[in-house]
């Protein structure tokens, strides 16, 4: 097992303790890359915290920001990171420096949870695994880039890239959208011609062959894809950075910095996708691992004082830990004991369904199963019961547009399923697509918001009009709904306008409308 | 080792240093700023930092919480933003707010508005030293012993070993909990600035109008500071009569009296007579009013400027504040009466969005 374990200047005690973690993990079946903990200050730890876990990435002033906050709130007692873990192979954790024993155990347990998630789940596959060294790449890069034109020249169009950073196609890595075109290809040009494919006939039995209304049909067709295919983009683009980048008017520098913007947008996508189940698996094997093998008698106060603290809740938020390791538990639970399938289903009877217990005993596999399957939104719907929504309390809230507060709108289990599901669905992010690159054969950029009952904040949208329009240089447009109106906000370089569209208004449609991906 | 983290928050700190100059007419008519500040730093409240994305707002959105309550029962503020999913783990979306030191105040006030640095005449570089007893020593002549303190010292060896009985509290002092007071050298500079804040109080000022004075004399004061080593500022009130008051009761008083502006002024240059002599001081006159002198008062307002103030000080400003009543006279007099004055500075504010320039007019000058 020593030869796993990392000599990274980690000191005797805390290898030891690594060295006995691992092991329980392996004898656990988690199954992870190699680790290397490297044991930090805080300011250190608020340092690559702020960088995003990546202590060569590119300079930006947000991370400074960001470290500002992270410092401030340590040094006012406000708050305090405890580990951080890094996707990638080898994996990287960090610990602080000066935690309890029983925290570096609680941190190190926990990572070899993330680290197990990360190699396992699906929706990981597609990540650059040496994205450590991708970012000092990216960082090298963008350095050159500052000295050759400018920081804040550098700067300010990062800016603009970070604005748009939300517009990609987060299941383009799984799923082949179009062709790759093919240069070599000139037929779709000589292909003017509007003949249609006819078989072969004699004379007298053309009509029948080739019956004139199927012809008919045929050039039409034919016409409405050649129609399409002057389209630009052929289909409404999800991936917004992507079409900037194959389609702006950039220089060598500009591309290579929204490439890389991009590319890290894409390597945090499916930590945004899978916070729950992540943080839920990690948790539950810090605190299987910790219960059952790793704790000292004298710590238990300690490590019950710290993880409630993890797990505990406010009102206005859900915490990721807490729902997804109940989730898991319950999941073992109900495959332990048999708890689901139509005979279970189909029972009404609340008591029976309480002492139901068919001695199944596939928990734990099946949760390993879902580990490897599942993103938060396919888990949740899938796992999230009535019976675990009553017995954790949970509420869905809405806000109350006249008091300005959120208030709680509901103990429904499909009310709180579906208020959970939006917010989880593109990370609560509103879907925007390219639908015309060349709007009014004017070269006007024209992006269409799919608006499923909630409106853009409207003073943040027009500012990051501004920043798309930095980059596509020419008027470019949004359409989306106000008000239950569908209005069109454009800014063509110097000013903002916002006016309504058609007049037909929108009707917000049915919530059951809501498109999940 | 520069870390690298360090440039990222040195441009961050410029980014915003380069905001709120952009900004500063803005936060320079903002009263909130003044109400925020606790001595050494002022908090600013910079809400266009963030980077602007796509993003739902408010209306119509919600979530998912647990705990009890009832249905209808609120749960928070919709601050800026939403709750959101994730807890603990995303950065607020709260205000952002930046502290700033007064000193890097003044100095993005000095470059947002190119003020020129002060001059300071007098003994500048004269710097006396006194002693002041502000520290604790080990050591030191009984007389000097500071008593609470080592009482409590005491207390706490007494506790820590086990030698201190509730019933009996006999606290016994040994040689090393003795502590003692000591002292410090501090320099005293010379090149000292008063001053000297007049504004009418007669009933023609509204609140309106003193929360422009108020305002107004902030910034000046945050220059000034920046300027000199120390500032003195003293407050005299007048409508017929005038007297000398202390800060708060400067912005809030308010009297229905006539106005006789050379009571002020004859005031002002008492104080500076008895106090602070112009030889050591460097002496800034300001003044604040709607302008409507009792008539017959002008030409002795003139004269008193002309032969005992503006000899004595750096600079006399004059800002009008035009309220509801209208806007008097008294401005278009000293413009007649003083041309070309270069340490005369007149502005007419007519509204909180006149400070800015007023400010600029003010302390543009040098002096």
């Amino acid at each position: 097992m020593a030869n796993l374990v990392n000599s990274h200047n980690l000191p005797a005690d805390l290898r030891e303790l690594q060295v006995e973690i691992e092991g329980y993990a392996l004898e656990y079946g988690l199954d992870f890359y190699n680790t290397i903990f490297e044991v930090l200050d805080y300011d250190e730890l608020s340092e690559i915290a702020a960088l995003g876990g990546f202590p060569t990435r590119y300079p930006h002033w947000r991370f400074g920001m960001e470290y500002e906050q992270l410092s401030k709130g340590y040094r006012y007692g406000l708050q305090k990171i405890y580990e951080m873990v890094i996707n990638n192979d080898p994996c990287y954790a960090y610990l602080l420096r000066c935690n309890m024993r029983v925290d570096q155990k609680l941190v190190m347990a926990h990572v070899y949870g993330h680290n197990d998630f990360f190699k396992n789940n699906h929706w990981f596959s597609q990540t650059n695994r040496k994205m450590m060294d991708e970012t000092a790449n990216h960082g090298n890069r963008i350095r050159s880039y500052m000295e050759r034109f400018g920081e804040e020249i550098v700067e300010d169009f990062i800016d603009s890239c970070l604005s748009l950073e939300n517009l990609i196609d987060i299941h383009s890595m799984f799923i082949k959208r179009r062709d790759t075109p093919d240069r070599y290809n000139f037929e779709r040009d000589s292909e003017a011609d509007n003949g249609v494919h006819k078989f072969q006939s004699k004379d007298y039995m053309d009509s029948y062959v080739n019956p004139p209304s199927f012809l008919k049909e045929q050039v039409k067709k034919k016409e409405a894809e050649q129609q399409k295919s002057r389209q630009f983009p052929e289909n409404p683009e999800r991936d917004v950075l992507l079409f900037l980048l194959e389609n702006a008017p950039l220089n060598a520098w500009q591309r290579d910095v929204l490439d890389i913007v991009r590319q890290e947008a894409y390597y945090f996508t499916p930590q945004g996708q899978t916070k729950i189940m992540n943080e839920g698996w990690a948790s539950y094997w810090h605190s299987t691992m910790m219960t059952t093998r790793i704790l000292d008698a004298s710590e238990v106060v300690d490590y019950a004082d710290h993880h409630s603290g993890t797990m505990a809740t406010s009102p206005g938020s859900l915490n990721p830990y807490k729902l997804g390791i109940e989730l898991f538990r319950d999941i073992e639970d109900r495959w332990n004991k048999g708890q689901f399938g139509p005979e279970y289903d189909a029972c009404e009877n609340t008591e029976e369904r309480r002492r139901w217990d068919t001695k199944l005993g596939k928990g734990r596999a099946k949760i390993f199963e879902v580990r490897k399957i599942h993103n938060d939104i396919t888990f949740v719907d899938t796992f999230l019961t009535a019976d675990f929504c009553k017995r954790h309390n949970m509420f869905s809230f809405k806000h109350n547009d006249a008091q300005e507060t959120y208030e709680i709108e509901s103990r429904q289990f499909q009310q709180i399923k579906e208020r959970l599901l939006f917010g989880l669905t593109n990370f609560g992010q509103p879907i925007i697509r390219v639908t015309e690159g060349n709007y009014r054969n004017r070269s006007e950029l024209y992006l269409r918001h799919d608006h499923f009952g909630l409106d853009l904040k409207l003073d943040h949208a027009q500012d990051t009009l501004r920043h798309l329009n930095r980059l596509w240089t020419r008027p470019v447009h949004l359409e989306t709904v106000v008000d239950g109106r569908s209005t069109l906000l454009s800014f063509d370089g110097t000013d903002h306008t916002i006016r309504p569209l058609g007049g037909a208004s929108h009707e917000p449609p049915d919530p059951k409308d809501r498109r999940r991906n | 080792m520069v870390r690298k983290i360090e440039r990222d928050a040195n441009r961050f700190k410029q980014i915003v240093r380069g905001k709120i100059k952009a900004d500063l007419r803005k936060y320079i008519t903002h009263g909130e700023m003044i109400g925020k500040t606790g001595g050494e730093l002022v908090s600013i409240p910079l809400p266009q930092i963030q980077i602007p994305e796509f993003r739902y707002g408010s209306k119509n959105s919600g979530g998912v919480g647990q705990g009890p309550g009832d249905v209808g029962q609120p749960i928070g503020r919709s601050a800026d933003g939403e709750p959101g999913q994730g807890a603990g783990d995303s950065p607020g979306r709260h205000l952002l707010e930046v502290e700033l030191t007064m000193d890097e105040l003044a100095a993005i006030l000095g470059e947002g508005l190119a003020l020129p640095r002060i001059e300071p005449k007098g003994r500048a570089n004269i710097i006396e030293e006194k002693d002041k007893y502000t520290g604790i020593r080990q050591t030191g002549p009984e007389s000097l012993r500071h008593f609470k303190r080592t009482y409590k010292k005491a207390l706490k060896r007494q506790i820590a070993s086990n030698t201190y009985n509730p019933r009996d509290p006999l606290v016994i002092p040994v040689r090393e909990d003795k502590l003692y007071r000591s002292w410090n050298p501090i320099a005293l500079p010379h090149s000292n600035a008063v001053v000297l804040y007049l504004m009418d109080v007669s009933g023609s000022m509204t609140d309106d109008q003193k929360e422009i004075v108020r305002i107004e004399a902030f910034w000046i004061d945050t220059w000034l500071r920046s300027q000199y080593d120390g500032v003195t500022t003293r407050y005299i009130i007048h409508d017929a009569v005038a007297k000398e008051v202390d800060q708060h009761t400067f912005y809030h008083t308010r009297e229905s009296g006539g106005t006789r502006i050379s009571s002020a002024y004859n005031l002002a240059n008492k104080i500076i007579e008895a106090d602070h002599p112009p030889a050591d001081w460097n002496i800034y006159v300001l003044h604040f009013s709607d302008g409507d002198n009792w008539g017959e008062d002008n030409r002795q307002c003139i004269s008193l400027l002309r032969d005992q103030i503006l000899p004595k000080s750096n600079l006399f400003g004059y800002g009008q504040v035009e309220s509801p009543y209208g806007s008097g006279e008294f401005f278009r007099e000293l413009e007649e009466a003083f041309e070309n004055v270069p340490n005369l500075a007149l502005s007419e504010i007519r509204n909180k969005e006149g400070i800015y320039d007023s400010i600029k007019e003010f302390l543009g000058r040098g002096r």
